[in-house]
Order: C-alpha cells, then structure tokens, then sequence
C-alpha cells in the first residue's frame, strides 16, 4: 500500500488533541510564517516545527513519499526562484554583498542567500506541520470538531468518508492497471506523453464506473441509516476541548502577534542584518 | 393486529421509467419474530419487494404504487426512509460497500450519531449489540482489516443498534466462503432467538439459507407471489425447479432415485429428512446402476508451477511453496476461505505479482520471463466486476481493444471479433454500446475481450456471483464450450455447486498451500479438508451416508454424470 496523505493511529500528546484545535493552530502558525521575513522567528518556527515529530511520534519513515515529493518541490522552487531573478535580494535589502558569480547575470550574494535561507526556513517551518496533522488527525474526529465549531456536518462527513475510501480505491487502480497493462495498454515511460495520458484514462474510466456504483450503494445504506435526519449530529469519536487544545490556540495567536508587532516596531517584513 | 410487521395487500409497483408494473398484487404478511426467505429468479422482482419495504421505493426510487403497505400499521406513502428504519433494518448485498466508518465501533454507532444520541450512551448500545454479533474485540479495526464475515457481522449490528422490529437481508450468502455462509446464517438465527425480531432474507442460494429453519419460503416470478408456505410443502412440489430455482441437491437425488417427496418426511433440511427403508432402498439401487469406472483421460501438461513463493512486501508468505500442474483443456477449480491465496496465486501467474522463489513453466518454455502483455497472449485474465475491465463505450471497441494495441491491422481485427462475439453469443449486440448490457452480458463482453486474444488459458474469478440459476448455467456452459475448443479454464470460487458439476478437478487452498487436489466429488466428501478450508460438504454426502453407502465420493459423481444427462 502507498501510504501518501494517511492517519497513523498512535498514542501521543498530538494525537490526543481535537482536530479543529490543530487545524487552527496549523493555519495561524502558517500564517505567521507566511507573513514574516523575521530570520529568528523562522528559525525558532522552524525548530518547533521538526520537534513535533518525536511529539507525536510520527517517525520521518511514516511520511517519506510526502516528505521526498516536497523536498524535490522545494529544492526546484529554490532553483527557480534563483534563475528567475539572482539579484531579488539586493532589491529587497538594499545592500549589495557581493561573493562571487557564475558569470553574466547569475551573481551570488549574502542578500540573496539570506533571502532563499528566509523562504526554505518558510517550507521548514510549515511542512511538518502539515505532515504531523495530517498523520495524527483522525478524519472522523476531525469532522466532529469541524462540525463542533459550527460546521455544518456534511461537507465535514464527506472528507471522512473520502479517507475511508482511499485504501479500497488505490487497491482497484492496481488491480485495473494491472488488467488492462496484461491488454497491451502501456504505462511504461517508454511511451509518448500523449500515448501514457491516453492508457491513464483507459484505466480511469472503469475505476469511474465502478466508483458511481459504489457512491449509489453507500448512499442507499447512509440514507437508510439516517444520515440527514436531523440539523445537527453526535459523534462517537468527538472529544472535548482540552488544556492542550487552548495551549494550541494560544500559541498560535501568540505566534501571529508576535509576527505583526515585529513588521510595526521593525517598519517592514524584512529582518535585515546588512545596515 | 399489532403482531404484523409488515404487511401488504394488493400492493402493486410501476417505476417511473418502465412500461410495466414490476410488482403485482402482492399479498404478504411478515410478523413478529417470523423468519421468511424471498427465492426467485433475477428479474422477478424481490429487490423491488425489499426496496418497497425500506422505504428506498418511493422515496429514492420513484413509481407508482397501488394497493396498500404497512410498516408496523402505518402506510408506507405516509413515512419517510428515516421514519421506517427504525422498525425495519436492511442489510444491503456488498457489506464492504455499505461500510461508512472508518472503523467498527464508528460504523456501528453511526445511526445513533444521525439520531444525537449523546456519546456516553452511543458507547453503551454499540458495546451492547457488538456483544451480540460478535464483534465486541474489534471495535477500532479498520474495514480493510476485517473479513467478509465479520463485515457482514458488522452490517448487523449498525442496524441493531436502532432496535428495530424486522431485519432485511438482501443476498447476504453473496460473497462469503461456504463456511462463513453457514456461520452467518446461524448468526441470523441467533440474532433472532436474542431479540425476537423478524427476518427477510433475500438470496438464491436456497439449500444454504435452509441450513437454519424458515417459517415460510415466498416464491416470486414475474412480479408476482407464487407460493408462500412451508419449506416442506414448497420442496414436495416441482413449483421451485419450474420457476427456475435449483432445489437443495438431495431433494434433486431422491426425485432421481424415484422418491416421492412428502411434506411428512420434513424435507427442509438434510438432517431433518425421514427415509423409510424403502425409499433408501431406491436410492442404493439408484446409486448402484450410476456407478461406473470412470476413464482417466490422457494428461497433457500446460502450466507447471514448483515451489513457488511469494510474500506482499515485507508481510509473511502469501504463498508457501505452490506445487500444481495445469493440464491442457480442463476445467480446473481453485477452492478455500478468502485470503487462502488463490486470487494471489492467479496474479502471479499472469505477472501481476513478481514471486519470491519458485518457477512457473509453460509447455513450450518458462512463464517467468515474459511481460505481463506477453503472459496475456498465453493466459488471460477476467476479474469478477465486468464494470472494472469495460473503458469503451461500444461492444465492439471494447473486444477490439487487445487486438488494436497489438497493432493488428483493422480487416483482422474485424474478422476475429466478429467471431469471437459469434462464440459468446454477443454477435447480435455487435453495434450496441456497453451501457445496454445487462451484467451477465456485460461479464461475457469481458470474457470476450480477453478470448479475442487467442489465449490457450482463461483465469476467471467468481465468473457467476450474483446470477441466478439460469445465468449461472448460461455462463458455466459457455466456458464448457471453450473447453471442448481445447481451452483450459481456471476458475477462482467460493460455489460449491459450480465445482461439483463444472470442474474436472479440484484444487483446495489453505494458508497459501494446495492440501487438495483431486475431483471434487473427492474434495466435497472428505471432512478433514472441508473443514480445514472452510468448504461446506455437499448434502449428497450426508444422503449417501444416511443411506449407508460407504463410496460417497462415487455416488457423488453418480448424481452430477446423472444430472448431466438430465438436464441436457
């Protein structure tokens, strides 16, 4: 089984948190993130950040596709943002600390590596934590808190029920890739692009099919079973909010006030060693 | 009279988009704790009759309704879905499908979330009802980690848990191994005997369900009720056989063996059966004019595995040293409980799966060193769901399919499609789309797509689940057909019926081992691997024994050679 985007049953302080409580903090924290160009704060985000793994006990193992596909993601991006523009850090700072150059336009300074630093310290300080919520979060207690702070249970359901189908769905590819590879439709990368998109589809169209049938059956038996009957629901797997949830909260703010005062009292994003 | 549970009178059914009435003046009542089971051949209306009493008719599926129907004394028109599910609970066909939670304890609480139901008393009622079913040591189990019965147990228990008067259960034999069938039937009963509940089981597989006790048997064909009474009234009579249903196999012996069948014997059940020694006279008489030497016909090698090994990743052994040789031109059953390793075994075969150890030759040279797109020139592959396969939308696309990715030009491709759908009796669809088919159709278009290969062996898994006994037999003597073209055939399956009278050999799975390998009638006679494989002797054992005939394995064969004959 490919685990990509997965809930890891464990026992952890991270576990036993509600949901809607992470899913907040996760939004402030990032937005903090996302706000500041404060070179400190991102380090001190950043350490916080990878400490959550021991803290919820989820193993860098656990999520190694994930974390392999958003290394590449970020590597490229660093790359880009580079040959996009080498010198955006001169601009931003106002100094130029010039270290050597590759020739042309392509230059290396202090001003742009501290820029590229502050944006890969961005990734660091966010991507755990995406990684760690999704791996510790069980969907089904995720929709009963997203529904607790006035969700409506619906949409919150449908996100659960789609984690409940991955596995199974996955599982059908394999066995429907493997069916029509055995009728000549190739996958391999020998293949044109054009040639692979078409036996991507072939593959999909039964999976579709097959798919529709199975929502018609699931929603006979939610139907049957009362989903909808009422505005509102319980949940077997809701919990209530803790000490650790409110400690989330706070953090979360605190870290957002921290990020806003420091743009008012510093007069600009930018934490800037060079003047 | 507060005792009927459902009840309808002169009721009638017409969907929105059909021409005709699919249910006529159904006269039908169900009481308390009363457990009746539907029969009937496909298309003659007992879903309709199920989806009219779960409220799904007319609320989801809408038509006209005429006459009446009560659900605990009030008129279905008058509820809603919800409103009904709480007296009436259904058990859906695919207990995989209608899994919503994550997990167990959530799946079965989940009518209870819908009502608010506060948690502290959620978990007491669904610790309750898990005791019942048997499910109380797996409540935080994921369904990809249960089998098919305890997913089947877990379908009872989310209806359970709303305490509901009458239980529906529509085709609940469909996908379990013949052992988890008969536990599953007993479940039902015990569930009963607790609660006093009714239950109306739907299912095909009459001489399984009778592995407990009905009250009645209703029998439906073309919309309408035919009988409804006694199992022993019902198996005296030809009604079942007349209408398309394939009686219990003993009830089928006695009738050949000349035994007039009588409500007083109590023929609902093997063991309830009374023979006066007269009517045991006939049946040993019977057994001694079938039984003959059979000829052992000549063995012609065409796949060869040894050894043959294989684990999923780092899991322990799927596989634990496969041994088996595959002849040319048999018809070959792979039998055991679900996870036993057969369906593994075939994905090796065709390359699905890379194995771990062992090897795997073909007549003309080793299997291991081809492709999967080259094994499929030598052996195909037909899943159970017809709809997995199908990414065309015209029959003839779809059957062109293989052909066309293998660079045939297009006059060869015509001509052999064409024949080929001759052979699968599909030629007069040749312009139609897909969508037209029915499933069984649908399953020979798959059977097609694959056969249009040329391939000198055909893999199928399940190739009848879900049809009826007319389908079943359509399919089972099309692939006898291919056989007599000198095809070998592979056949993955859970029906014992089919084993006995389709395939020449039997090959018994466990724990990713062959322990078995003979004829079937060997197989279904021998206890020790009945029992070790989760397979159901076959009540033409139990006949034979009660006769007191030692060579039940040979009067086994006597009946199917002999049924053969018969029925052709």
């Amino acid at each position: 089984m490919v685990n990509i985007f997965n809930y890891i049953e464990r026992r952890s302080a991270i576990h036993s948190m509600t949901g809607a409580a992470k899913l907040a903090c996760l939004l402030l924290w990032t937005f903090a993130a996302m706000v500041t160009f404060n070179t400190p704060f991102l380090i001190v985000l950043s350490l916080l950040a990878l400490l959550l793994f021991p803290l919820s006990k989820i193993h860098l193992s656990d999520v190694k596709v994930m974390l392999v596909l958003l290394l590449s993601f970020m590597v490229i991006n660093g790359i880009l943002i580079y040959l996009f523009d080498p010198e955006h850090g001169v601009t931003l700072y106002g100094t130029r600390h010039l270290l050597f150059s590759f020739g042309g336009r392509f230059t290396v300074t202090l001003e742009q590596l501290l820029y590229q630093a502050n944006v890969a310290l961005k990734y660091t300080a966010t991507i755990p934590l995406i990684m760690v919520f999704v791996a510790s979060t069980n969907p089904s207690e995720m929709a009963a808190s997203l529904n607790r702070i006035g969700i409506s249970y619906g949409p919150a359901y449908s996100v659960a029920l789609a984690m409940r189908y991955i596995p199974d769905i996955i599982n059908e590819y394999q066995d429907v890739a493997h069916c029509q590879q055995a009728r000549g439709i190739e996958m391999s990368r020998r293949e044109t692009v054009f040639k692979r998109m078409k036996a991507a589809a072939m593959i999909v169209m039964p999976l579709i099919l097959s798919s529709v049938d199975r929502i018609d059956v699931i929603t006979n038996a939610m139907e049957l079973r009362k989903f909808g009957i009422n505005k509102t629901r319980t949940w077997v797997m809701g919990r209530r909010f803790g000490a650790m949830d409110i400690a989330a909260l706070l953090l979360g703010a605190g870290l957002v006030a921290y990020a806003l005062i420091f743009i008012f009292v510093n007069h600009g994003r930018y934490w800037n060693p060079f003047i | 009279m507060a005792d009927n549970i459902i009840e309808f009178s002169h009721f009638g059914f017409q969907y929105n988009a059909q021409k005709l009435p699919t249910l006529y003046d159904i006269n039908l009542t169900i009481r308390k704790g009363e457990r009746v089971l539907i029969v009937g051949p496909s298309g003659c209306g007992k879903s309709t009759l199920i989806n009219c009493i779960n409220g799904l008719i007319p609320f989801t599926y809408k038509g006209e309704i005429t006459g009446s129907l009560k659900i605990d004394g009030v008129e279905t028109r008058q509820q809603s879905i919800a409103g009904l599910s709480h007296v009436i609970g259904s058990v859906l066909q695919d207990s995989d499908a209608q899994f919503i939670g994550m997990t167990v304890l959530e799946d079965i609480a989940f009518a209870l979330e819908n009502e608010c139901v506060a948690k502290p008393e959620m978990l007491q009622r669904v610790r309750q009802v898990a005791d019942i079913v048997g499910v109380g040591s797996h409540m935080s189990y994921a369904p990809t980690e249960l089998s098919g019965g305890q997913k089947q147990r877990v379908a009872i228990a989310g209806v359970l848990v709303d305490n509901v008067k009458a239980m529906l259960f529509d085709e609940p034999l469909a996908n379990l191994d013949p052992a988890t069938g008969k536990t599953a039937m007993e479940l039902i009963k015990d569930v009963q005997d607790r609660t006093g509940i009714a239950a109306v089981i739907v299912e095909h597989r009459l001489e399984d369900v009778l592995h407990i006790d009905v009250d009645r048997i209703v029998l439906m064909s073309d919309g309408r009720i035919v009988f409804d009474g006694s199992p022993d009234v019902l198996l005296s009579a030809s009604l079942l056989t007349d209408h398309g249903i394939r009686e219990p196999l003993y009830i089928t012996a006695l009738k050949y063996a000349g035994v007039a069948i009588s409500p007083q014997m109590a023929p609902h059940s093997i063991r309830s059966i009374k023979l006066s020694p007269a009517d045991v006279a006939k049946v040993c008489a019977w057994h001694g004019r079938n039984a003959k030497p059979r000829p052992h016909p000549d063995r012609e090698p065409f796949l060869t595995i040894k050894d043959l090994t294989f684990a999923y990743g780092s899991r322990p052994l799927t596989l634990r040293g496969v041994d088996l040789t595959i002849d040319r031109g048999e018809l070959l059953a792979l039998v055991g409980r679900n996870g036993a390793g057969k369906s593994t075994l075939s994905k090796v075969i065709c390359g699905f799966e890379k194995p771990n150890g062992g090897t795997m030759a073909l007549a003309d040279g080793d299997l291991a060193a081809l492709s999967i797109k080259q094994r499929a020139d030598h052996i195909g592959y037909v899943m159970q769901n017809p709809n997995q396969m199908i990414s065309k939308i015209m029959i003839y696309d779809e059957i062109a399919l293989g052909l066309r990715t293998r660079g045939l030009p297009e006059p060869a491709i015509k001509e052999k499609v064409e024949r080929v759908m001759k052979v699968c009796g599909l030629y007069e669809f040749r312009n139609w789309p897909i969508s037209a088919l029915s499933y069984g159709q649908r399953k020979r278009v798959t059977i097609a797509s694959i056969l249009v290969l040329d391939p000198s062996m055909l893999i199928l898994d399940e190739p009848t689940a879900g049809q009826d006994f007319r389908h079943y037999t359509d399919i089972m003597e099309f692939l006898r057909g291919l056989k007599g073209m000198g095809i070998t055939v592979l056949m993955i399956t859970h029906d014992m019926h089919l084993m006995l009278e389709y395939a020449d050999r039997s090959v018994v799975f466990c724990d990713g081992r062959v322990i078995d390998d003979e004829t079937s009638a060997g197989v279904l006679t021998n206890p020790a691997v009945i029992a070790q494989a989760s397979l159901k002797e076959t009540s033409l054992y139990d006949l034979a024994l009660m006769c007191r005939i030692a060579d039940t394995a040979g009067f086994v064969q006597g009946f199917i050679d002999y049924d053969r004959q018969v029925r052709r």
